[in-house]
């Protein structure tokens, strides 16, 4: 554990410094048609998101598919440009990647300007099979990043990979191997490991555990924290299990359909819910234990309205069962609720 | 592949004694499903025998390679052969082994008196058939009606399972209902010819949290319409089986660990793999980033399964017979039934 290729632990900061902060970000994806194939129409996959995520905290997205929360995980790493061709992205967002010097703005970066920080933001990916490369090897997946970002010699490298395999509970050894001959909750600490070799301050989560089995997920949860407190690493926690991201992140952001509709600490959004969709979300969530079980839930009706129709002013008010007339004037803007929560709904 | 245990297990003594008093719609003995693979043969589902009684909802959990799937599919006949076979046992249906019938015999028992729900909505549809058609399949197979009779019931049908404008959409193909509806065409299609079992696989693993609630909800509200009929739950998610079944069957490497009330299992565990499952997740109460309980290692390949105890490679109370001799099933108080060493003489 203590070879000369260990990092070098920064300050614990506060955690109201802000590390990268979303500024009403509109993403829309064009819908192609005709036999001319044109643009027909444009979905609004993310409409309107604003939040922080500060220093050393795990913030959560949560919500149902569709709700937007994987395009704002590919947003931040600059990956929709280069796959989503006709995409438009509005708003800002802003990476205090050192605090000496102003933050960038990550959407104006160009592919090859965003290449300097990409070494700053990495992602874990949710599904362990696909995001390996076959036809490598460990010690090759893992080297990539360390071979584009840091002017390491090979044997700099050779020794960071052999250090990173073991502190991902893997062994030295395994470098020589292919994805195939691996599990998937091993898989899964290979893409932690390659997410954390070039030291980032951020790591983008999406849905990290929910391919794996249940005696797994515990284990990846645990180092995902025990690398956090070692590192001082920000995590944004994409996933949809609400018990999982209660568990691991200090604040919560409750998505539906394009927009936040509740962001609070972790506690408060799961055991004080404010917003209705929230309200609705926690109750669905089956709970291990018998005896709480058959209690009176929320039961939303219907299904999640597509972003191509989605409702005018809120996007929940079709399903919502406290919905106004009023509802359909405006989107509700997120405001303080006495719990300490924001919620964006005037009528809570 | 390792040699066979010098002990042979002793699996016949596993024989449930039936402590309730109504007899046994469904009763599988010493069921042995076993697949041909390169270099030996994967014993899937190896030994397993349980009952299923008229009226009650059990779930299998497992993680995956478990067997619990396969079990099921042993079930109805429905696994592919070749590579896997029927390698012993009894399935016995209504005083019929369904493991000796012809194949004709057992397409009439499929979908008239038990049916399957998958996982997967999407591809257990025709995607090139209208929903009502695929409905109106199942009716005309296997009941004397016409075509318009048939036609009505499957409205009917759709309309008992919550698809709003049902008439309409019987013209509809697959790709045009959501996730959610696909799925309540499938329990209307498993529920047309009224079966006595139902046999759902994962039946809400690929949806929302909040349709897999509604989805849930509607096969209780079904089931407890025909007091009779009976549902056997293939799922890894306990949570969802401690808000559903009525008893539970525990499964790892192709054996049943542990098998009782949902009571019993989630308030009383005895096996040591049940335990581990239970404490491996992230609770309602318990404290936010307070260290997950970990099982350690990795689920087994079923290729090398170890000789004894199936848990026995990461069980922490492992002990050195765990290691050659495979356990027997102990019957301990109010019939909870654990495959383990540790409950040796401590039988009722």
């Amino acid at each position: 554990m203590s070879t000369s290729t260990e990092p070098i632990a920064t300050p614990a900061p506060p955690r109201t410094e802000p590390l990268l902060e979303v500024r009403d970000l509109r993403i829309m994806f064009p819908v192609w048609g005709g036999i001319l194939r044109h643009k027909v129409a444009e979905v609004r996959a993310v409409d309107g998101v604003s939040f922080t995520l500060h220093r050393g905290e795990t913030l959560g997205l949560v919500g149902e598919s569709g709700c937007g929360k994987t395009t704002i995980a590919k947003a931040i790493i600059n990956l929709l440009k280069a796959t989503a061709p006709g995409v438009r992205q509005e708003g800002e967002i802003f990476f205090h990647f050192d605090k000496s010097k102003p933050p960038i703005d990550l959407l104006k970066l160009s592919n090859r300007a965003m290449r300097p920080y990409r070494g700053e933001i990495q992602m874990i990916f949710q599904d362990p099979f696909s995001s390996l490369n076959p036809r490598h090897t460990v010690g090759r997946i893992i080297e990539a990043p360390l071979r584009l970002h840091t002017p390491m010699t090979a044997k700099e490298r050779q020794d960071r990979i052999n250090w990173l395999l073991e502190r991902v509970g893997l062994q030295p050894e395994h470098a020589g191997r292919y994805p195939h001959e691996f599990s998937g909750g091993q898989r899964q600490r290979i893409g932690i490991a390659r997410a954390l070799a070039v030291n980032p301050q951020l790591i983008v989560a999406d849905e990290p555990v929910s391919a794996l089995d249940v005696s797994v997920q515990a284990q990846v949860i645990n180092l995902l924290e025990d690398l956090q407190d070692e590192f001082k690493l920000t995590y944004l926690f994409v996933a949809h299990d609400l018990s999982v991201v209660h568990h691991i992140s200090d604040r919560i952001a409750v998505m539906y359909l394009g927009n936040v509709v509740e962001l609070g600490t972790a506690d408060a959004v799961y055991h004080t819910p404010v917003h209705p969709y929230s309200k609705a979300l926690l109750s669905a969530v089956p709970r291990p234990d018998p005896n709480h079980a058959r209690a009176k839930r929320t039961m939303l009706v219907g299904e999640i309205p597509t972003p191509l129709n989605k409702p005018s002013g809120c996007g929940f008010r079709t399903r919502c069962p406290i919905a106004k007339p009023e509802c359909a004037e405006k989107v509700p803007p997120l405001e303080l609720k006495p719990n300490g929560s924001k919620a964006a709904c005037p009528y809570v | 592949m390792s040699s066979s245990p010098p002990t042979s297990a002793p699996s016949a003594a596993s024989a449930p004694p039936p402590g309730s008093s109504s007899k046994a719609l469904l009763s599988v003995h010493d069921l042995r499903t076993y697949f041909r693979v390169e270099g030996g043969v994967a014993k899937a589902v190896d030994g397993v025998s349980f009952e299923v009684f008229p009226g009650e909802v059990l779930g299998i959990v497992g993680e995956s390679g478990s067997g619990k799937s396969v079990t099921s599919l042993s079930v109805l006949r429905l696994i592919p052969d070749p590579p896997g076979f029927i390698a012993g046992g009894q399935i016995v249906w209504r005083g019929q082994d369904l493991t000796k019938i012809s194949y004709a015999e057992m397409r009439k028992i499929r979908g008239a008196e038990i049916a399957m729900i998958f996982q997967e909505p999407m591809t257990a549809l025709n995607p090139l058939f209208t929903v009502g058609m695929q409905v109106t399949e199942t009716i005309l197979q296997h009941e004397k009606v016409d075509k318009p009779e048939a036609f009505e019931r499957a409205v009917k049908m759709l309309e008992r399972v919550g698809i709003p404008d049902a008439r309409r959409r019987m013209t509809d193909y697959p790709h045009q209902f959501s996730g959610g509806m696909r799925q309540r065409v499938m329990i209307a299609i498993a529920l047309s010819c009224n079966p006595s079992l139902l046999i759902a696989d994962e039946p809400t693993t690929a949806l929302d949290v909040t349709t897999q609630a509604q989805i849930l909800e509607l096969m209780l509200e079904l089931k407890a319409k025909r007091a009779e009929a009976s549902i056997m739950l293939i799922t890894h998610d306990l949570a969802v089986v401690a808000e559903t079944c009525q008893r539970v069957i525990v499964m790892y490497g192709g054996k049943i660990q542990e098998m009782g009330t949902v009571e019993q299992i989630f308030s009383n565990p005895k096996h040591p793999y049940t335990k581990g499952l239970l404490a491996s997740l992230p609770s309602v109460s318990s404290e936010r980033r307070k260290r997950l309980h970990a099982i350690r290692g990795n689920v087994p390949s079923i290729m090398d399964l170890p000789s004894g105890c199936k848990f026995c490679t990461r069980c922490d109370d492992v002990m050195e017979r765990c290691h050659t001799l495979e356990p027997p099933i102990h019957v301990l108080e109010g019939n909870q039934q654990v495959r383990c060493h540790l409950y040796e003489g401590a039988g009722r």
